[in-house]
């Protein structure tokens, strides 16, 4: 029984990493119809900003803001001024610059901070809650944080105008911009809101996987999976396949002899591939019908 | 008249070196990269991607080299050492060794470092036979004369220190019983094959749990948990760096205390031990073969001296706590050694004889007891090593040098 809360306890915090990563892909998928690649470079660039934060005395929640809000920044300013002039000339441009941002985040933040691994803080105490032996208070902290951070997307997305906007621009673009919402601008602002949750997936995960420029790309591939499982344009269903996955993962891996921890990652990209065949839209996806 | 007198003194002097040197200049036998003058080397390092921590090392032995110029070369001809950058790219080193070998024509290759790199020049090098000599990695695959006779490697290679834990098993906890990580490809099966070896038939019923990770998984925390519920009292880490963090933390924090071996791969206190947290790391023991700089029991050691001088003058500013710059400076030693006994016969075959026929050899800064040994059948110079057992500051040396069983 202590094995199995142990496993499932490390599989919910990384599922809620995951979870982060998915929101934060479907945010931008929402606005571009577009994977973009470079999330999981992105995250990991925010929390070396966090991090060179925390090491000149910043107070960790306020780094936690700060990062957050400085991410928002940068998401916005690279919509405006890298992905828009490729905006809608063709799917492989968009794509080659997701690219490239992924490759260019990586060498940076390699050569800005180095490539070996750095300890990163946990806001949380260090001794397990209750003396239990089953749950880091850490892991613990990550359910939590993410549950709030998705609470607040929620909350953002019914009851703001800017969210209603947003929601509005990324439906029906051509409708929005007739009833005065300047489309351009809010797929800028969701560009922002991806990576301020990147941030939140990258701090959230560096203490567990310590600090480093490569941290974060087999994380995006998970929440990749975790996104398209439960429905790339439901940021809810995005949510519950990030955990899924992360559970799923954990328990295939600890009790599913033939797989064990070799074919782990198979298993995420199996996934993915049967996802796509036989429920294309994902557990709660919508079905999109395009007229061509 | 005064430019003449100078002519004339440096032409005497030029004769006088000549003659110190006797009629060696007329009658070495040269390979390409050599002659009276010059010996040129090269060598691939990462300086830049994400393994460019080790560059130090290519750092170290630049001045080495340097050293050894200033202080009158080798047999009377000055090294050229050309370092390139390869970014531990597999294809980069090749591109780079090519033009070392094919352009810049050098005598040999020396401490090309990693594993997949010199992998990818393995069969090129042997094909033109040049020397790829005491390479930086510590895979078993180097010590293979009699397919790759142009290839030997230098420290003590995986399997070999694997033996050594498990010879220690045998004798001291023979009712151990041993769980596993490792990464899963070249460099942790080595490991594995190497400690199976060394267990015997009693490898069976002895390691009791494996489990294997990518290096493309985000941590190995299931792996822990699950050797952990395997009942095992031992536990072999064959993990690179970031993983080995994860790994101690993860052992410490579910309150498992096994005998923790560390594989040699792992043991930076700085990139290591500090992250996952030195408290965490209290027990730990590992294989040692150098002496380590900031260990207090050398501070008089005479080799231990020439070393901070050298670092204070060919490298200013240069981490004396990093044991990279300790390895580069003893494996340099080694090749300078092997140029010295080549004296005038500076053909790539003799290189390789010269290399392969090295008895008892003492080189600065190797532990006490332990000697670089090579055979024309023995392409693996450092076989021995002594265990350490960290103390929660640094690696204490515990119990006398151990060698594999052959």
């Amino acid at each position: 029984m202590e094995f199995f809360l142990q496993q499932l306890f490390s599989g919910l915090a990384f599922g809620g990493v995951y979870a982060c990563m998915a929101l934060a892909v479907v945010m931008i998928y929402q606005a571009t119809d577009h994977l973009n690649f470079a999330q999981g470079e992105m995250a990991m660039f925010s929390t070396y900003i966090a991090y060179t934060l925390i090491s000149h005395g910043v107070p960790y929640w306020w780094t936690f803001l700060l990062a957050m809000a400085i991410s928002f920044v940068g998401g916005v300013m690279i919509e405006r001024i890298i992905v828009r002039p490729v905006e809608g000339t063709s799917v492989l441009n968009e794509v080659i610059v997701f690219i490239g941002l992924l490759t260019i985040f990586n060498s940076l933040a390699g050569w800005i901070w180095e490539y070996t691994i750095k300890p990163f803080p946990s806001p949380f105490p260090k001794d397990p809650l209750f003396g239990n032996t089953f749950v880091g208070t850490h892991d613990l902290g990550v359910i939590g944080v993410t549950l709030v951070v998705l609470f607040g997307v929620f909350l953002f997305f019914r009851y703001t105008p800017i969210g209603l906007a947003m929601r509005a621009a990324a439906q029906d673009p051509a409708s929005a911009r007739l009833v005065g919402i300047r489309v351009g601008w809010m797929l800028a602002l969701g560009w922002g809101l991806a990576a301020a949750i990147g941030a939140v997936a990258g701090i959230l995960v560096a203490p567990i996987v310590f600090l480093e420029p490569n941290m974060m790309g087999s994380i995006l591939l998970y929440g990749f999976a975790g996104a398209l499982l439960g429905g790339i344009t439901n940021p809810a269903g995005a949510v519950f396949g990030g955990f899924a996955v992360g559970v799923l993962e954990t328990l295939i891996g600890a009790y599913v002899s033939f797989i064990g921890s070799e074919l782990k990652l198979t298993v995420a990209l199996v996934l993915i591939i049967a996802v796509l065949v036989f429920r294309p839209s994902g557990l709660f996806g919508r079905v999109v019908v395009k007229r061509v | 008249m005064m430019l003449n007198r100078r002519n004339f003194a440096v032409s005497a002097a030029a004769m006088a070196i000549a003659l110190a040197y006797g009629p060696a200049g007329a009658a070495g036998k040269y390979d390409p990269g050599a002659s009276d003058t010059e010996i040129k080397i090269g060598n691939t390092n990462p300086y830049s991607g994400p393994a460019s921590a080790y560059g130090t090392i290519g750092k170290a032995i630049a001045a080495y080299w340097k050293m050894v110029n200033d202080n009158g070369g080798i047999n009377g001809r000055k090294i050229n050492f050309i370092s390139l950058d390869d970014s531990y790219s597999p294809p980069k080193t090749v591109e780079q060794t090519r033009k070392l070998v094919e352009q810049e024509r050098v005598l040999l290759d020396f401490q090309p470092l990693g594993t997949p790199t010199n992998t990818a020049i393995h069969k090129y090098m042997n094909a033109k036979k040049v020397p790829q000599l005491f390479v930086a990695t510590g895979a078993g695959k180097w010590g293979q004369p009699k397919k790759y006779p142009w290839t030997m490697g230098w420290q003590p290679a995986y399997p070999g220190e694997a033996k050594i834990y498990a010879s220690y098993l045998l004798n001291n906890k023979p009712d151990a019983k041993v769980a596993i990580l490792y990464q899963n490809d070249d460099y942790g099966k080595d490991y594995l094959n190497g400690f199976i070896a060394g267990l015997g038939a009693k490898a069976k019923t002895m390691i009791v749990a494996k489990e294997s990770y990518e290096t493309s998984d985000p941590t190995v925390d299931p792996q822990v948990i699950k050797l952990k519920a395997s009942g095992a009292d031992v536990f072999f880490n064959i993990t690179t760096p970031k993983f080995a963090a994860q790994a101690i933390r993860k052992v410490y924090d579910l309150g498992w205390q096994p005998l923790h071996f560390l594989n040699n791969v792992s043991t930076s206190v700085g990139g290591v031990l500090k992250p996952a947290g030195l408290e965490k790391s209290v027990g730990l023991i590992t294989t040692a073969y150098l002496k380590e700089a900031t260990d207090p029991q050398w501070a008089n050691d005479a080799d231990m001296k020439a070393w901070n001088a050298w670092m204070d003058k060919y490298l200013p500013g240069g981490d004396k706590s990093s044991s990279f710059n300790v390895y580069g400076y003893a494996v340099s030693a080694t090749m300078h050694e092997v140029l010295k006994r080549a004296g005038d016969n500076l053909t790539r075959a003799n290189i390789m004889k010269q290399a392969a026929s090295l008895k008892g050899l003492k080189v600065p800064l190797l532990l006490p007891g332990i000697t670089v040994d090579t055979s024309p059948t023995d392409f693996y110079p450092i076989e021995c090593a002594r265990l350490a057992k960290f103390d929660g500051h640094k690696w204490q040396l515990v119990g006398d040098v151990l060698c594999p069983k052959k």
